[in-house]
């Protein structure tokens, strides 16, 4: 009994000491209380170093350095630091008259190391780097103890970060949770409602657990708040997981439109499925992963910026892909649908395959600039990346864009026209055979500009377009043909309904209902969101 | 008077036709079997059992192409998902031969071992019956036919066609191929069902089960062709020619292109089916990338390489290009694809009755010589239905001219 009476005796000495510490104004040396355990067994020695990492500050680091070392001793009264033949007053770092013999070095076992390591955390929390304080954070909160609480909230004072405000959070309603006092216990219950994270509600329902008859958490006041809490959190994540959901849906639609806005072109003015189109994403994204290559090799300084310089690359890449499509085949095949289907898909097997002797099977590596990583984090767990952010923006500069050719400019006339009635508008002097060629290489470089957002997302390779086909065309029927504002709609749509169909019930099923849906939707609507208005000679 | 239908079947194929039958039926029901079984393994004629296997699923692979011409060549529906009705025949089989594997599994459950490893204690629902081989039958016919049925009710009602109703069903084996490669659908996910042991108690690696297995193969192809044959002589064939090159003008007239073209799809998915269960057997695994949208749209190439629009290209395209792939995708794997895509390009492109329409151009050629060159292009549309469909080789030419617009 009486050795563990003495050294909690100590424990509370060295303590108030380091409250006393914290209360005042950085101390030219250390209390000398705060080093009075050195002299006990390794218990009171632990308690001494716990001490000194809550206390803080240079000395205190000096002194755990020399321990760390084996250079710490102690002789008589006093603890002495060992540096070769001088020797130094651990609390004041001034030379002390002991000889280096005469000083009894304090070895060090793996309790108090393990007791240095999370003394050495508690100093970093206050001023380290940002990694640093994570890390000592999420170490202390391991073992939190109520010692800790005055080191936590100067720290969360001090504190910007919200990942480390988070797990210094926690940590500290840990410890209050579990407070023998009921005032303190109902303060933390009440407080956590303001936070955000689901590990915090799972805390505060643990309070909530019966175990027998007994409740985890005897008193009812701090019962009910903890329910308050609970709900509160519930509502806060809920809304910033709707939040996501409806983000990632934007995010998924962006991407679906930059897909299906060229073929959109393509098929509304050559009534023909280009099964190839998932390929000419893969050519986009291929030229942006060349321009990256370029940039690693000779401009490194600008290779932040290589996405703006892969724009016009894939853009014309993918378009010189589509010339050369519609020139050699396409042509051939026109009046023919289902026959050009299937020599499309044969391009994209040989376009597929023609890559994968060139560039190699496996994918390719795509770095994010720096400007486009990170996020914006709404709540634990929901964060909106930049990237998609970035491809969102990209993808209304490219509907934009679109939107001013088809409407403001020649070309973008003769091919609604076509669109709308192609001997018509040949009857007029249209030259469709040209409108064809460039509809379509407008269609494929939109398709480029497609793979381009797409690489910085998604794996790249040689088969990444296979996915995009049918979805694409998806958004194409749903809109309905030949209507840009029918894609974007339908995309979105398309985007957001089967985030939300899969937070609910899967990827896999979400995509069947959404299958089911469109094909269910097609029976109501055959033209599709938007129809086409004219006169048409067989439907 | 109406003709009897004995003498309605047989006036449906010329008399080469039945004679070529005949030899065919000759050599898979006797020659083949000879040669496999009777013949040691040193005689030069001696058929092994690699190629057997090879030659029964290949036979399996051209009842397919049969069923897809029936739906493509004489109704002008391009299907891309005809692959979703073959694997679902196989799966339905499959599951027969799953339950036969009995406990000699490598858990020696009475469970499959999938179901074992996934924790399972009992059969799903819709695995009952599975052990019964007359409800796999049944089952290998009626589960595409049934889905075939409703998906094509709702399309063809709807008047979806084109490159529209392509796609869709596109997607629909897409859709099928996802929801199979979930361990939760309950049929394997990934790895689907293979390591067969038994059918009725036989083994199923046996020298004469295998030959059993082939010779059932081609009379499945064989009575596939009659039957075709005399669906496409008949009066419906024509109307559903005749739906194909100008639907509203029928529908003018006063037929309803719903059933005639559900009728025939449905038919041909069952076809599918059945030569799935064929098949599943020959090759011993069935899994989830048989429903892949690229298997699908081979079964297309296949049909168009040999010539829409007759069943006899159907069958020769299956077997050259199958042929073609054993053996290349041996030699050389690297450039199959790249022999496979332009084939798909140069078929459209040059080719676009098949090799039957160009063995009937050359032997047209050298009738009529010196005469007048044959036009490059295909008949005029129309032209087609009032001949026998034999010579219907323009499906979407009359759609062609008035493409322009419609969607």
């Amino acid at each position: 009994m009486e050795p563990a009476m003495n050294r909690l005796l100590l424990r509370l000495v060295l303590f108030c000491a380091a409250l006393a510490c914290l209360a005042g104004p950085a101390r030219a040396a250390l209390d000398p209380a705060l080093l009075a355990g050195f002299h006990g067994d390794f218990s009171s020695r632990v308690s001494a170093i716990e001490a000194l990492g809550v206390a803080g500050g240079d000395d205190a680091r000096r002194v755990l350095a020399a321990l760390e070392e084996g250079n710490l001793g102690v002789a008589g009264e006093r603890v002495l630091i060992v540096d070769g033949d001088a020797v130094r007053d651990a609390a004041t770092g001034e030379a002390a008259d002991v000889a280096a013999a005469d000083v009894d070095l304090i070895t060090v076992n793996n309790r108090v190391r393990r007791a240095l390591s999370a003394a050495h955390a508690a100093l970093s929390l206050l001023d380290g780097e940002r990694g640093e304080r994570l890390a000592a954070a999420q170490n202390l909160s391991e073992n939190a103890s109520e010692t800790l609480l005055p080191l936590f909230e100067r720290a969360l004072a001090a504190e910007k970060d919200d990942a480390v405000r988070g797990v210094l959070t926690r940590a500290m309603a840990k410890v209050n949770l579990g407070a023998a006092n009921p005032a303190k216990r109902l303060q933390a219950a009440e407080a956590l409602g303001e936070s955000s994270d689901p590990a915090v509600k799972n805390m505060l329902a643990a309070l909530l657990q019966k175990n027998g008859d007994a409740w985890a958490e005897p008193d009812v006041a701090v019962r009910s708040a903890a329910e308050a809490s609970i709900a509160a959190i519930d509502r806060r994540v809920a809304t910033a997981q709707h939040v996501g959901t409806v983000f990632s849906g934007l995010s998924l639609g962006s991407i679906l439109l930059l897909a299906a806005l060229g073929l959109a072109i393509t098929y509304g003015v050559m009534g023909i499925i280009n099964m190839a189109h998932g390929e000419l994403l893969m050519v986009g994204a291929y030229a942006t992963f060349m321009v990256q290559t370029l940039f690693r090799g000779y401009l490194p300084g600008w290779l932040d910026w290589y996405v703006v310089a892969a724009i016009p690359v894939a853009f014309f890449a993918a378009a010189l892909v589509g010339v050369a499509m519609e020139r050699l085949v396409l042509r051939h095949l026109y009046g023919r649908p289902l026959e050009s289907l299937l020599a499309t898909w044969g391009l994209s097997l040989v376009l597929i395959q023609a890559m994968r002797v060139i560039v190699g099977p496996q994918n390719v590596e795509l770095a994010n600039p720096s400007w486009m990583s990170g996020g914006i984090e709404l709540a634990a767990g929901v964060v909106l990346p930049w990237n998609r952010i970035v491809i969102i923006g990209f993808a209304v500069f490219v509907l934009a864009l679109i939107w001013l050719t088809m409407q403001k400019t020649r070309l973008g006339m003769f091919v609604r026209a076509v669109t709308q009635n192609r001997p018509m508008a040949g009857c007029v002097g249209v030259p469709t055979a040209r409108v064809d060629t460039l509809a379509f290489a407008i269609g494929a470089g939109i398709a480029g500009l497609g793979g381009l957002a797409l690489s910085q997302i998604a794996n790249v390779g040689p088969a990444m377009g296979q996915g995009y086909i049918v979805d694409s065309f998806m958004v194409v029927v749903l809109g309905g043909v030949g209507q840009l504002a029918g894609a974007v709609w339908a995309a979105l749509g398309l985007g957001i309904v089967s985030k939300f169909l899969e937070g609910w019930a899967g990827a896999v099923i979400a995509k069947i209902l959404v299958l089911v849906f469109i094909i269910v939707f097609i029976q109501k609507r055959p033209q599709g969101i938007f129809a086409l208005k004219g006169r048409f000679a067989d439907s | 008077m109406r003709t009897p239908f004995t003498v309605r079947l047989i006036q449906s194929m010329p008399r080469g036709g039945w004679i070529a039958l005949a030899l065919f039926a000759l050599v898979a029901w006797v020659g083949i079997p000879v040669a496999h079984l009777a013949l040691p393994e040193s005689h030069p004629l001696h058929v092994s059992a690699y190629t057997v296997s090879l030659l029964g699923k290949i036979l399996c692979y051209m009842v397919v192409a049969v069923a897809m011409d029936l739906i493509w060549g004489y109704a002008g529906i391009l299907s891309l998902g005809h692959g979703l009705f073959f694997a679902l025949g196989g799966y339905a089989f499959g599951m027969y031969l799953m339950r036969q594997i009995g406990r000699d599994g490598s858990y020696g459950a009475d469970l499959p071992d999938f179901m074992v490893f996934l924790d399972w204690k009992e059969l799903p629902w819709y695995w009952a019956g599975s052990d019964s081989f007359a409800w796999a039958l049944f089952l290998a016919v009626a589960a595409p036919g049934l889905i075939a049925f409703v998906f094509g009710y709702f399309a063809f009602r709807s008047r979806i066609k084109g490159v529209y109703f392509s796609i869709i069903t596109q997607a629909l084996t897409y859709a099928a191929m996802l929801l199979f490669f979930r361990n939760e659908t309950g049929f394997g996910g990934n790895n689907g069902f293979t390591d067969f042991k038994r059918i009725l108690g036989h083994s199923i690696t046996s020298p004469e089960m295998r030959t059993l297995l082939f010779a059932l193969s081609a009379l499945l192809l064989i009575a596939s062709l009659v039957l075709g044959r005399y669906l496409v002589t008949s009066r419906f064939g024509r109307v559903l020619a005749a739906i194909r090159d100008a639907e509203s003008r029928v529908m003018f007239i006063g037929y309803n292109p719903l059933h005639y073209k559900l009728f025939m799809w449905t038919l041909s998915a069952m076809l599918c089916g059945l030569a799935g269960a064929l098949y599943v057997p020959q090759v011993g695994i069935i899994n989830p990338s048989e429903m892949s949208p690229a298997n699908s749209i081979e079964i297309a190439v296949w049909v168009a390489v040999g010539g829409r629009g007759t069943l006899v290209g159907a069958v020769l395209g299956a077997g050259i290009v199958n042929l073609l792939k054993s053996w290349a995708t041996v030699s050389f794997p690297e450039y199959w694809p790249f022999f496979l895509g332009f084939l798909f390009i140069a078929v459209t492109l040059y080719l676009p009755d098949g090799v039957v329409g160009l063995w009937r151009k050359l032997r047209a050629g050298r009738k009529a010589a010196p005469a007048a060159e044959q036009p490059l292009r295909t008949p005029p549309p129309g032209s087609t239905t009032d001949t026998l469909p034999e010579g219907a080789t323009a499906p979407q030419h009359a759609a062609a001219a008035t493409k322009g617009a419609a969607a």
